[in-house]
């Protein structure tokens, strides 16, 4: 199989889904290469720091997709960080799709030329780096997200996950744990039907709750469909290679005037795939995975808002435990503190979700402004490539009818 | 003789048999031979020339044969020199029949065609070429020549025989040119009196040139074959060095652009050893390239050539004012194109006549045309679909066993004309019915521009008629259409068990060629097809997405983001709609292309075909022969001299057939060279002119893609 060492030569131009990040140098962080083995991926996780809470300014070291996912969970479970937008780990690197098509290509390699087969390949070679990058790209975000929150960039783990120059060897989910893991999700879910029939007080939460509801809803039906989009577009991209290839081996044969006007179309959709090629995967990277970690995003502002709701469902049973307390009076102190502290954890929670979400909403147009901007341009590029490629061959092809004239003319 | 060998550049196998035949046949005269020759180009012509049907019957055939060997014989002298003196064209038409008359069929012939029109087909034949001819003749003193000598010829020669006829063909014509193509005539009128003078040299090589304008006009060039064939068994006998000649012109007929270099070189070395000559085959290379010019403008000349003209003294004086060679090729491409315009033919308005199964699809058929041939400049006639179908059957019948590619028309469709039929008025079947639409007209278009297939009376009888009577065999599912499954099946079968050994390596490479060039057309037809269901697919998913944004945008709180975001879902959906007309693009232009291809692919396939059929008929004509003279012999050592006249009736009478079917052999496989090459042609502009459309399209589609991206990114830009 593969083996990849990717170096990331510009990381500025992966950067593209990046967040507003607000630009502190005390915790610079970046993925600079990555190993890829089979499934695993083994990302270098380098940073550099002025901060004394660690002991070197610079230093690197290698985690993979799981050590992420551990760390995103512990962040979760940190009844400190409930009121937090924790950012969303890093999807699992999924080299399933390249892999698959290379099957089929090795499948279908006898009806190929090899010419078209190479081609074809390579192609897939690319897609296989671009996923690769996407990939790094992610994990890369993750973290840097983390370090740029003013709370979360403090957190003890977190700190480990950077500094700690041994294998983490985070314990897989065993069967147990994955399906206490679903488990929790749907009584999550459940409960999360249930509160959500309780009335906010606040005025913002409530607003906030419709529109992300909604928001998510739609901006999952439009990754959906964007991921669609960029990739019948590859397919196009694809079948001009093979076009293309066709085009070469007929030109081969042919020995009159046509072709030469034969090979340089061949060449043209040769030159147009490439472009067309970048089109659909700059789609994917400036509108694609934009609408993608936003979907994720707004999943975990919807968590801050499930727990505040559970917070305040929290707050209205210990109220109601406490008047059933001073009804019997019984317990009463220590129900007047249960009432206490869930009230303090919810106006807590009501805080800094105001605060973050309202970030959020800042974050989310800022990122959106960026990417659409540079997919406009990108589509300029690409489209005013495409026009320079055709109009040029156009010119070759009619001036090279008449110098096929001429060479004609010349041997009568 | 070896030298001509030598020269011809594609070695050509048949010449030995050819050689042989002509052992097998030595007794037989001379001239018969040369009559075949004139027959086959006579049959042809006729077949491609409906407005003087006169021709189109099989009498030529007998009337050519004999005329040589019988009423040209006597040494008619006197009138030939009286002609070449006055030039006049009713002494010219009346000495025909005069020196015809001992063969009554022919007299006929010549006489009525002459009588009516003033031009006789046969005439009309060679002149059209000798015309072109006259365009391009390349140097000055050379035709000088050939006009000063042909005067003498007629005089100082011992046997002129066969000049007279020429002297009339050829002096005819250009007079009645004169009056649109002062210039051209001139030349013309040379270059017909230079073959003329070629009677210098004895009957044989003017028989030679004589057949090749013929071939040349009838775009075959088997009579250039024969002719070398022949010239060669001949040329041992009388003493010139005609033989270069004919090297020059089988080359003609292979090659259409190396022709005027391989004349060329020719010239150089012929003319020393005759100089006349040489002049003439260049002419007579020129009249080859001219072959591809369409037929139309032959048949313009044709009747300019009918009207009474200019004298003919004139005529050689203003021969050194002819263009040099390269400047007159330009202008024969630029005629090639008027000629190609000069119909104009367009389907349109596909309307539904009738109801339920027994609906059917009209198209109103226009044509615009500045053809003679046709009885009104514009006309428009309504056509149904298995009318089109009906044509095909017709001129594939009449044409294709001549080895002639007739392109085919667009293939049934039962389902999507059921869809049509229902009545239901979705996109499908409107896609359905205009690609059809659009397949009928470049079908037509193929068939006009072919310069035999629209000299057919069927072909003008479809354009300008108004009433069609049904083609009913047209149907897939009658019995007519049954039986063409059958025989397709058969024909099939015996393609299969035909083995035949090619003797000339070109139409085996081409057939190869073909064969190949079909798949891979195929192949690439498959792809553009996916790339067109691609793109199709695209562009829903594009609208989709489109809609998707749109709903987002909706539900943004932030209004700039909003906004945004809904004209995203604007410039989506524009893209949407481009790549929905560049899918049709890909369809119409390149798709359909490639079909259309791979339909004519298989009609070129079908033309190799018959040229092994008529391979095949010779092949069993010649094995009967065989056998009957075994049996001759076997009679023979039996003593019984009763059923031995009886048997040897029968070798001649099998004999014939066998050079009869020969010469269709080789009459159908220089028509398939010759389409074959035109089909080339054809294609290589097509693809061409197609691709750059295919480009301008995707072209166009690109800068609409700039617009719409530039019209959104200052939106993208305010976004605050």
């Amino acid at each position: 199989m593969i083996k990849l060492i990717v170096q990331l030569s510009s990381p500025s131009l992966l950067r593209s889904v990046s967040v507003d990040l607000n630009n502190d140098s005390s915790l610079l962080i970046d993925i600079p290469d990555a190993l890829c083995e089979r499934d695993k991926v083994k990302f270098t996780v380098h940073t550099k720091t002025t901060l004394n809470s660690f002991q070197k300014p610079d230093f690197s070291v290698s985690r993979q997709h799981e050590d992420f996912i551990w760390l995103h969970d512990t962040l979760v479970e940190t009844e400190e960080y409930a009121g937090l937008i924790i950012p969303p780990a890093p999807p699992k690197p999924d080299f399933e799709s390249p892999r698959e098509k290379m099957h089929k290509l090795g499948e279908g390699e006898a009806t190929m030329t090899k010419e078209e087969y190479t081609k074809m390949k390579q192609e897939l070679e690319a897609e296989y780096l671009a996923v690769f990058k996407k990939t790094v790209q992610v994990h890369e975000i993750f973290l840097q997200r983390l370090s740029s929150h003013p709370n979360l960039s403090k957190d003890r783990n977190f700190q480990i996950f950077l500094e700690y120059d041994q294998d983490l060897s985070v314990r897989r989910k065993n069967a147990k744990e994955m399906f206490g893991g679903f488990f929790k999700n749907m009584v999550k879910s459940a409960d999360e039907v249930l509160i959500s029939g309780i009335k906010d007080v606040d005025e913002f939460f409530e607003q906030e709750k419709t529109f992300l509801l909604d928001y998510f809803s739609k901006i999952k039906d439009s990754t959906a469909k964007a991921e669609k989009m960029t990739r019948s577009h590859k397919n196009v991209a694809d079948d001009y290679i093979h076009i293309s290839a066709t085009l070469n081996s007929i030109a081969a044969d042919d020995n009159t005037a046509l072709k030469q006007h034969l090979e340089k179309f061949a060449e043209l959709l040769e030159k147009l795939r490439k472009v067309e090629g970048r089109v659909a995967s700059d789609q994917e990277l400036k509108l694609t995975e934009l609408l993608r970690y936003y979907m994720r995003d707004i999943q975990a502002a919807k968590d801050l808002l499930y727990r505040r709701a559970r917070a305040l469902a929290d707050y209205e049973n210990s109220n109601k435990a406490l008047d059933k307390a001073r009804l019997k009076s019984k317990d009463v102190a220590q129900a007047e503190e249960n009432q206490k502290q869930c009230l303090l954890k919810f106006d807590k929670l009501s805080e800094s979700g105001k605060k973050e979400l309202t970030s959020f909403k800042g974050r989310r147009v800022v990122a959106f402004r960026k990417n659409l901007i540079e997919m406009a341009e990108l589509e300029i590029k690409h489209a005013k490539q495409c026009v320079i490629l055709h109009s040029t061959c156009i010119d070759l092809m009619d001036s090279s009818f008449i110098f096929a004239v001429v060479q004609v003319r010349g041997r009568r | 003789m070896a030298a001509s060998s030598e020269r011809s550049p594609p070695p050509f196998p048949e010449s030995e048999e050819q050689e042989l035949e002509h052992d097998l046949e030595e007794d037989e005269e001379d001239s018969e031979e040369g009559a075949d020759i004139f027959t086959g180009g006579t049959l042809s012509d006729s077949a491609m020339d409906p407005p003087l049907p006169v021709s189109s019957s099989e009498p030529p055939k007998d009337i050519f044969s004999e005329p040589p060997a019988d009423t040209f014989k006597d040494p008619l002298n006197k009138t030939s020199a009286e002609k070449a003196a006055s030039g006049g064209l009713s002494k010219a038409q009346a000495a025909v029949p005069v020196k015809v008359a001992a063969d009554e069929e022919l007299d006929d012939l010549f006489s009525d065609s002459l009588g009516e029109s003033g031009a006789a087909p046969v005439t009309d034949a060679k002149i059209a070429p000798l015309l072109d001819l006259g365009e391009e003749p390349q140097k000055s003193d050379v035709i000088k020549k050939g006009a000063g000598k042909d005067d003498a010829s007629t005089e100082v020669l011992s046997a002129p025989q066969n000049d007279v006829i020429k002297k009339d063909i050829f002096e005819e014509p250009p007079k009645g040119a004169a009056k649109d193509l002062p210039t051209d005539i001139k030349d013309g009128n040379a270059a017909g009196k230079k073959p003329a003078s070629t009677d210098l040299f004895g009957d044989d090589d003017d028989e030679d040139l004589f057949k090749e304008p013929l071939g040349a006009m009838t775009k075959k060039p088997q009579g250039s074959l024969f002719t070398e064939a022949k010239s060669e068994a001949k040329a041992a006998r009388p003493e010139q060095s005609n033989s270069a000649a004919a090297d020059l012109f089988t080359e003609e007929a292979f090659t259409v652009t190396p022709v005027v270099a391989a004349a060329k070189s020719s010239v150089n070395t012929s003319s020393k050893t005759n100089g006349l000559h040489s002049d003439e085959e260049d002419l007579f290379a020129e009249a080859t390239v001219e072959l591809s010019l369409d037929s139309p403008h032959n048949d313009r000349r044709k009747r300019e050539a009918a009207k009474p003209s200019a004298p003919a003294p004139s005529l050689s004086a203003s021969a050194s004012t002819s263009k040099p060679q390269p400047k007159t090729l330009e202008e024969l491409e630029e005629e090639e194109k008027e000629d190609t315009f000069d119909l104009n033919i367009s389907v349109t308005n596909p309307e539904k006549v009738g109801d339920g199964m027994n609906a059917y699809m009209a198209y109103k058929v226009s044509t615009q045309t500045s053809l003679s041939m046709f009885r009104s400049k514009q006309f428009t006639v309504r056509r149904r679909f298995s009318d089109f179908l009906g044509l095909y059957e017709k001129l594939s019948e009449k044409h294709a066993q001549n080895g002639y590619i007739v392109p085919p028309p667009p293939e049934k469709s039962i389902l999507g004309m059921t869809k049509v039929k229902v009545g239901k008025e979705d996109p499908s079947s409107a896609e359905f019915v205009e690609r059809r639409r659009a397949a009928l007209e470049r079908y037509l278009h193929r068939v006009v521009s072919h310069p035999s297939l629209l000299q057919d009376p069927d072909v003008r009888e479809f354009l300008e008629k108004e009433e069609l009577p049904r083609a009913v065999s047209t149907q897939a599912l009658s019995g007519a259409g049954f039986l063409k499954m059958i025989n397709k099946a058969t024909d099939a079968v015996s393609k299969m068990t035909i083995k035949m050994n090619e003797s000339d390596v070109w139409f085996e490479e081409k057939l190869q060629e073909v064969e190949s060039e079909d798949q891979q057309l195929r192949k690439l037809h498959a792809m553009v097809e996916s790339l067109v269901n691609h793109r199709k697919e695209l562009s829903v998913n594009t609208a989709m997405f489109a809609k998707s944004v749109a709903m987002l945008g909706s539900s943004e709180d932030n209004t700039a983001l909003s906004r945004a975001l809904s004209q995203l879902a604007e410039v989506e959906d524009r893209i949407e709609q481009l790549h929905q007309d560049q899918a049709s693009n890909d369809f119409f232009i390149f798709a359909e292309l490639l079909a259309d291809y791979i339909r004519l692919l298989g009609a070129v396939r079908a033309c190799f075909d018959q040229r092994m059929k008529a391979w095949q008929r010779w092949q069993d004509a010649q094995n009967m022969l065989q056998k009957k003279r075994e049996t001759e012999a076997k009679l023979l050592w039996a003593n019984k001299p009763d059923k031995l006249q009886q048997a040897k009736d029968e070798i001649v009478e099998w004999e014939a057939k066998v050079s009869q079917y020969e010469r269709e052999f080789e009459r159908v496989s220089a028509t398939v060279r010759k389409e074959v090459i035109r089909f080339e042609k054809e294609k290589s502009r097509d693809f061409k002119k197609q691709i750059i459309r295919y480009l301008e399209s995707l072209l166009q589609s690109q800068q609409q893609l700039i617009k719409y991206w530039e019209a959104f990114l200052p939106e993208a830009k305010a976004i605050a």
